[in-house]
């Protein structure tokens, strides 16, 4: 990608992104828009995977919802999201977590991150 | 009016809308411009201005006719020229600048541009023919089938579609909006795409009539 077209995304880009990165628990505040109101709905869940840059990235987020698996996945810059909260940094060895979805209860558990 | 301005593709992405609607936009560097000639209806038979896209050029480059178009013009060389179209009674002289804020959001503009060349192309990819069945036996793929009868006329008429050379031509997208002017940096956002390689000299020219195109104002 050249300068110039990255000079140019910036401008699409929202300044306040959380470090975020596969594996980490994180709460999505998403404006939701019924009628005429606006709302905010949390999307909690589970990041497995980060594709594309610049203004194209996003994120997919899992979460278990009535015993059913549901993913969704936003646009990192869409004004839609309200902000993203991060709630727990996973650890995990790969970037993309798709295995999960073969999993169930506890062997879909992710150890959490310790620094040190 | 200057109603055009030349261009260099600089490449794709996206921008938002505020209800999170994405919009795929092409971001071309347009301008700055300085006008090199003026054509008159007298003088060359149409009225036209001619145009440089500012850019460095070597002066060992030039040959000795274009050096002395541009010192008539009293601007400096440039690397590209093209034309647009201007009313008769333009005001516009050689020097004058033109820059991308000729443009305004939402309004619709033709863009022309040399297509990305793909080279020798079968019927199929060039034409849009249908093909034949990849399975059960078929033993006709991409071939182009007949293309006329034997005894009569004994001859293939000129002009049927046939494979060859794909690419590579002046093309002319119509009707993209302009979603942002970007005046400082000289860009300008077009929804959807514009023929060529990132890179590409494109014309843009101002939409004087015609149907709207998709996301326009109403």
């Amino acid at each position: 990608m050249t300068d110039k077209l990255l000079m140019a995304e910036k401008a699409a880009l929202r300044p306040e992104v959380p470090p975020f990165s596969p594996g980490d628990t994180v709460k999505v505040h998403v404006k939701v828009k019924e009628g005429e109101k606006e709302r905010i709905q949390v999307f909690q869940g589970l990041v497995i995977a980060r594709k594309g840059g610049g203004a194209r990235e996003t994120f997919t987020v899992r979460k278990i919802s009535q015993g059913v698996g549901v993913e969704r996945t936003f646009p990192v810059h869409s004004p839609v999201l309200e902000k993203i909260e991060v709630e727990r940094h996973g650890q995990v060895r790969r970037a993309k977590l798709y295995y999960l979805r073969d999993r169930r209860g506890k062997a879909a558990r992710i150890a959490e991150k310790r620094d040190n | 009016m200057i109603n055009g301005i030349l261009g260099r593709k600089i490449g794709m992405t996206q921008v938002f809308e505020a209800d999170g609607t994405v919009v795929p936009v092409t971001v071309v560097e347009a301008g700055p411009c300085l006008v090199v000639q003026r054509k008159t209806k007298d003088n060359d038979g149409y009225d036209a201005l001619q145009l440089g896209l500012v850019g460095r050029v070597s002066p060992r480059r030039l040959t000795a006719p274009a050096k002395g178009h541009f010192e008539k013009a009293g601007v400096p060389p440039t690397k590209t020229l093209g034309e647009v179209r201007c009313d008769a009674d333009e005001k516009a002289a050689p020097g004058d600048k033109v820059l991308c804020d000729i443009f305004a959001e939402k309004e619709h503009v033709d863009v022309v541009g040399v297509s990305k060349g793909k080279g020798f192309q079968g019927v199929v990819k060039r034409h849009g023919f249908a093909g034949g069945a990849a399975t059960h036996g078929s033993m006709f793929h991409r071939a182009p089938g007949s293309i006329g009868p034997s005894a009569f006329p004994s001859r293939v008429f000129a002009g049927t579609r046939s494979s060859g050379r794909m690419g590579g031509k002046q093309t002319t997208m119509k009707n993209l909006v302009v979603v942002r002017v970007d005046a400082e940096n000289h860009l300008l956002y077009l929804r959807g795409a514009v023929p060529g390689a990132r890179n590409t000299v494109v014309k843009i020219v101002k939409k004087l009539s015609g149907k709207a195109g998709r996301g326009a104002a109403a």
